[in-house]
């Protein structure tokens, strides 16, 4: 029983394909990561899953009920349970790292109940909990502007999990951060793994092979190789196509 | 976290403070109840100025903090002023028709009366037929709930049809601009109803308040004006303080971002915009009373590009800063333009302020933009020690709207 199932699916930009028939599969608390050259189609095949591009035909069915997320708005996509890192860290930089948090916890999201909205005593636990887990507790009252990189990363996948979601997406969690930083991403990417799905897309290998997952490659849009980490990396086409330039 | 509302928005009890003691100032000054000191055309001035203010603060909160640049929010303002003056301009012109029908042989029928009223009113643009619109000219509460509820329906009907496909930016900027100078080419058309290039006047005489002063009615606008100013201003306080101000900063700066977090982007921004289409209907209704006429030219689209100069150089994203952007500029220009400035004689040119006001106004918003990009309110910061982060000049988000680095508090 998988909790999302991509099948079939394309999409092409003015004539390129970006994704090509591209199929993917993964189950309710599993790690995966998908590696790929530039230009492969990690980005564009987050886009699909999230609602920001709709693909041209293809599948993508979505939980228990197999809902279909291509007929739903980004927001609702979210609101179902998918939350998404970005490659750049984006956050609320105009506003401070409780109030980015306050934002993301997986509460109502319709416009007259935020207005009414009181954080009630469980809310702010769970936002004193998430900021001890990515590590910003005695950063809740700066602005998330001022952060540096890494913790600004942190921010990000801390705001990820206030939602509560059902699958992560993140893209590169660990692009321009120190190794110490890049351990701990990994601690919280594990740990977040054993109750929910996580798709991490990544380029630093030695980062893929902390998280201990399998792995899909992706080249020219579609899938090349899955399975452990060593077995693609000694698959030959992967070698081929990646590893090997 | 657990502080009073108060203590979390200084400004809120600094600002009600200072909006009774100019109230009760203006009353004692005034010609009605005080002294004389302030004459009742300067205290019209000071009332409309305090519905001005109201306007800005609702063009803040959807400029400011939204990062919606809407340069149509005065087509509400104009229309909360028709709505209220349907109803002033209806029931005074029944009191003059009424006695002038008393003295006739027969008295006259309902029918007689509201014929007359219509002769009135439209004769001026060649008809004596009561339009469809004026159906509710007749009652005072359905008019003042039309008020509220006409601007509020053109902004949801806009603003769905605009959010819905998602417009941003200049291109929505220019789509407000279009719809309200549509609605000004369509009212200055003498079939519109609402009496084309005329408008509706006489509004300043209130139906059955003949013989009280103008003096008197100046004071009683100006203690509303004061009293809409103070709630509105509370209401946008209470608003951007809580999780639905974080969520709208966050479409000023990163819409994306907060679509991705579950946020429905244009259920906000409609709702935003609607909800400040209202209050600008509100501040509209109280400002043409004073003003004495309402007509189309006032919601042509030049009055919306002022009222975001205003909220410009008070300084965005600061509910202060809009009021006091709305109090110095529209002061300063009708000083300049009324012809109170002296004129600079330099010889072989003379600067008359009435022409060459626009064009300071000009510069000066110029230059607020791209120097001190927190306006006047940024003042404020010098006093509080809030200062600029430092960002190497970047933005503090993706989009259009966003907080630029010298607007943003570390």
């Amino acid at each position: 029983m998988s909790l999302l199932e991509v099948s079939g699916v394309s999409v092409s930009f003015d004539g390129f394909k970006a994704i090509n028939n591209l199929s993917f599969q993964i189950g309710d608390a599993e790690m995966r990561a998908v590696i790929g050259p530039n230009g492969a189609g990690k980005t564009t095949f987050m886009d699909i899953i999230t609602g920001k591009t709709r693909p041209d035909e293809g599948r993508v069915i979505w939980g228990e009920k197999s809902k279909s997320l291509l007929s739903m708005s980004e927001a609702q996509i979210a609101r179902e349970g998918i939350g998404r890192k970005f490659q750049k860290p984006t956050v609320f930089e105009d506003q401070t790292v409780h109030a980015n948090l306050l934002m993301a916890l997986k509460n109502e999201r319709g416009p007259l109940s935020v207005l009414f909205w009181k954080p009630k005593p469980d809310d702010l636990a769970r936002v004193e909990a998430l900021a001890s887990e990515i590590a910003l507790s005695d950063q809740l009252a700066r602005k998330a502007g001022e952060l540096s990189h890494g913790q600004k990363q942190w921010l990000e996948i801390g705001m990820l999990l206030a939602q509560d979601p059902k699958l992560l997406l993140v893209d590169e969690p660990a692009a321009g951060m120190t190794p110490s930083e890049r351990e701990h991403t990994t601690s919280i990417l594990v740990e977040a793994a054993k109750t929910r799905a996580v798709v991490v897309v990544e380029h630093d290998m030695e980062f893929i092979r902390r998280l201990n997952c399998r792995v899909t490659v992706l080249h020219e849009g579609s899938v090349l190789a899955e399975g452990s980490l060593d077995h693609v990396t000694s698959d030959p086409r992967v070698i081929d196509v990646y590893l090997g330039r | 976290m657990r502080t009073s509302f108060f203590a979390r928005n200084p400004s809120v009890p600094i600002f009600l403070v200072l909006l009774a003691a100019f109230t009760i100032g203006v009353t004692i000054l005034g010609e009605a109840y005080g002294t004389g000191d302030i004459s009742t055309s300067f205290t019209k001035t000071l009332g409309k100025t305090l519905c001005l203010c109201l306007i800005a603060v609702a063009l803040d909160l959807v400029w400011g903090y939204t990062g919606i640049l809407s340069l149509g929010h005065f087509a509400f303002f104009g229309l909360g002023g028709y709505m209220i003056g349907m109803w002033l301009m209806y029931e005074r012109t029944r009191a003059i028709v009424e006695r002038s029908l008393a003295n006739a042989p027969i008295p006259p029928t309902p029918q007689e009366i509201v014929d007359g009223i219509g002769t009135q009113i439209f004769g001026v643009v060649g008809s004596n037929e009561f339009p469809v619109v004026w159906a509710f000219a007749d009652s005072l509460f359905l008019q003042l709930l039309m008020v509220v509820a006409v601007p509020g329906l053109l902004a949801l009907v806009f603003g769905w049809l605009a959010f819905r496909s998602r417009v941003t930016g200049v291109y929505l900027s220019i789509l407000t601009q279009a719809m309200t100078l549509a609605l000004a080419l369509y009212l200055f058309q003498n079939d519109s109803g609402l009496r084309g290039n005329n408008g509706l006047s006489g509004l300043q005489n209130l139906p059955g308040l003949g013989s009280v002063p103008q003096s008197k009615v100046s004071i009683w606008f100006l203690w509303a004006s004061a009293a809409a100013l103070g709630l509105g201003y509370l209401l946008a306080a209470w608003i951007v303080s809580g999780k639905f101000g974080s969520v709208m900063r966050g479409i000023r700066d990163d819409e994306a971002r907060v679509r991705f977090l579950g946020y429905s982007v244009e259920g906000y921004k409609l709702f935003v915009f609607t909800l400040t289409a209202m209050i600008a209907g509100i501040a509209g209704a109280l400002y043409y009373p004073q003003a004495g006429i309402v007509n189309p030219a006032e919601i042509a689209p030049i009055a919306s590009i002022y009222l975001v100069v205003w909220v410009a150089i008070g300084g965005r994203g600061r509910l202060y800063g809009a009021v006091i952007g709305a109090t110095f500029v529209s002061l300063v220009s009708s000083w300049f333009t009324g012809g109170q400035a002296p004129d600079i004689p330099l010889g072989v040119y003379t600067i008359k302020w009435v022409d060459w006001w626009l064009i300071v106004l000009g510069l000066s918003f110029v230059g607020v933009t791209l120097f001190a990009p927190k306006g006047i309110g940024g003042l404020v910061d010098l006093w509080t020690g809030r200062r600029a982060p430092d960002r190497h000049g970047a933005d503090l988000g993706p989009d259009q709207g966003s907080f630029r680095e010298r607007e943003a508090g570390e």
